[in-house]
């Protein structure tokens, strides 16, 4: 059995008497997409936030690709990336500017054909030299994501990656992630609101309530145990604390 | 650990894990916005060209009416053309930080692999180049128009500026280090901290003006041995070199502070996770 490509281990955060991440355990299986849910203030964030370095937690160990991110974040770094449509890009700049300025922080070997493949790829060529503040949402998710790919990462966080688009882009993205997990063997932390999105996206679901995983598995998994008809009923069984009996039963 | 991802190229990286071509690309990435906005280049040139034009006339008038000042030629200007590189330097270090504010981008940046040490190059390199874009042609026009040619101070005008440049970049680093901790908040302290300096550190006068109790405070600032050593080149042409030993002394500490608090902030602000809460 291969290594986890995330292992978090006795996770914990308060802020002040607010214990927003209590004891959070898991791993993560390389190759694989792993969503996080939870209502508002459950922790996602924060869990999120410590895995990438941008929170120092109370307790607890983050494992990432076999580094440990407390001691080492800056050795593993390369090998990640991040997407969020609430993170903007420089909107002065080009695409093709800021997939240059962050294909050189991430070590991107032979970079301008490396932009050319995104640019097929994920269809930016119309607006590869158009400052990226006059682009609509969804060319912006899309430099986005192209911005997330540069560095061809094997460790990929995604949060809400098609909040905001309409369906028919939305399920483009999609597909597109799809496609790049299961061709690099990447693998994706996601954050989402959007539940078809999750159950089409993920390989395993952990369910977050007050700071702790209250429960986890697949989705099909979860929607069977619960007796539900869709990762939306089940995410507010969850988030109104109403499905745990049922689920354990 | 890792497996080798062949998309990466090898990184150029020194002793303490500092990579020249991480700070190079965020200097390029402000590169590309100075280049794309004419409004940021023309206030880059605009104080600078107005404090010149409005001190030069000053010198002017007073050197008709006053011994002193028809003697001393260019102690005004020479004055505020040497104040503008401290203060222009810490704006242009905390401005570059602040555009990262402005633009919601600091977020990704954070979660680079860009040092902290890498992004403090970039400030400072930064730092450099809008100072150069300020004064070069300031220093053009005091020729030009003024007669006074602050080229004509020599390796002096060196020691001054590395003194006064090192200063902003003190000034800088604590400034961004509380931009870090507290968000917009803080972003008045970017243009108004170095204005402490401009009383204390005696621009415009010795240091013997001020009452005893003040010319303590004005000595242990290291602007203060930079102005009073202008005045010492340009009213008697004597050089003196302990005053810019002395400047180079404090300011070491004073960059050691700014260093250090810099590292304090971001590790607080990682400890409290503010550096998700980067508004106000």
């Amino acid at each position: 059995m291969s290594a986890p490509a995330v292992e978090v281990i006795g996770l914990r955060k308060s802020f002040g008497p607010v214990v927003a991440v209590d004891d959070v355990s898991f791993s993560i299986p390389p190759g694989s997409v792993t969503a996080l849910l939870g209502g508002n203030g459950a922790g996602k964030t924060t869990t999120i936030s410590m895995l990438l370095g941008l929170i120092i937690p109370d307790a607890g160990r983050i494992g990432v690709l076999g580094v440990d991110m407390a001691r080492d974040r800056y050795r593993v770094l390369p090998f990640m990336n991040f997407e969020s449509p609430y993170v903007n890009l420089p909107f002065r700049l080009t695409t093709r500017q800021n997939l240059r300025v962050y294909g050189r922080l991430y070590g991107v070997r032979d970079l301008d054909r490396r932009i050319a493949v995104l640019a097929q790829e994920l269809e930016l060529e119309e607006f590869l030299d158009r400052p990226f503040g006059n682009l609509s949402a969804g060319q912006k998710t899309r430099v986005g994501l192209a911005k997330a790919l540069v560095n061809e990462p094997l460790v990929l966080r995604l949060d809400e990656p098609t909040a905001s688009l309409d369906p028919d882009t939305a399920d483009w993205v999609r597909s597109h992630l799809l496609d790049y997990c299961r061709t690099r063997g990447a693998t994706v932390v996601l954050a989402s609101h959007n539940m078809l999105e999750v159950e089409r996206l993920s390989d395993n679901v952990l369910m977050m309530r007050r700071g702790r995983i209250v429960d986890e598995g697949s989705p099909a998994d979860l929607i069977r145990r619960y007796g539900r008809r869709s990762m939306e009923e089940v995410f507010l069984d969850v988030a109104r604390a109403s499905g745990q009996a049922a689920a354990a039963g | 650990m890792v497996a080798v991802n062949d998309n990466r190229a090898p990184v150029a990286v020194s002793p303490g894990g500092v990579a020249p071509a991480r700070i190079g690309a965020l200097v390029l990435r402000h590169w590309y916005l100075l280049r794309s906005s004419w409004p940021r280049l023309l206030e880059i040139v605009y104080w600078p060209t107005v404090q010149l034009v409005m001190w030069g006339f000053l010198q002017q008038f007073l050197a008709g009416q006053s011994g002193f000042f028809a003697q001393a030629t260019g102690i005004l200007i020479g004055a505020v053309m040497l104040w503008d590189i401290l203060f222009r330097g810490q704006l242009g270090f905390t401005l570059t930080f602040l555009e990262e504010m402005y633009s919601r981008n600091l977020g990704h940046l954070l979660v680079s692999p860009l040092r902290p040490a890498e992004f403090i190059a970039a400030l400072v390199v930064m730092s450099m180049i809008r100072v150069a874009i300020g004064l070069v042609p300031v220093s053009l026009i005091a020729i030009a128009y003024f007669g006074f040619n602050l080229y004509a101070m020599g390796l002096w005008l060196v020691a001054f500026f590395l003194n006064l440049i090192l200063t902003s970049w003190a000034l800088g680093l604590f400034v961004c280090g509380l931009l870090l901790r507290h968000g917009l908040g803080a972003e008045s302290f970017a243009w108004s901290l170095a204005f402490i300096l401009l009383p204390l550190c005696c621009v415009y006068y010795p240091v013997d003006t001020l009452p005893t109790w003040l010319q303590w405070i004005s000595l242990s600032l290291a602007p203060t041995y930079v102005f009073e050593g202008m005045r010492a080149l340009l009213i008697d042409g004597t050089v003196r070199p302990e005053l810019m030993l002395r400047a180079v002394t404090v300011n070491a500490i004073y960059f050691a502070i700014g260093l250090a608090a810099f590292y304090w902030f971001h590790r607080d602000a990682r400890l409290r996770g503010s550096l998700l809460q980067m508004g106000e």
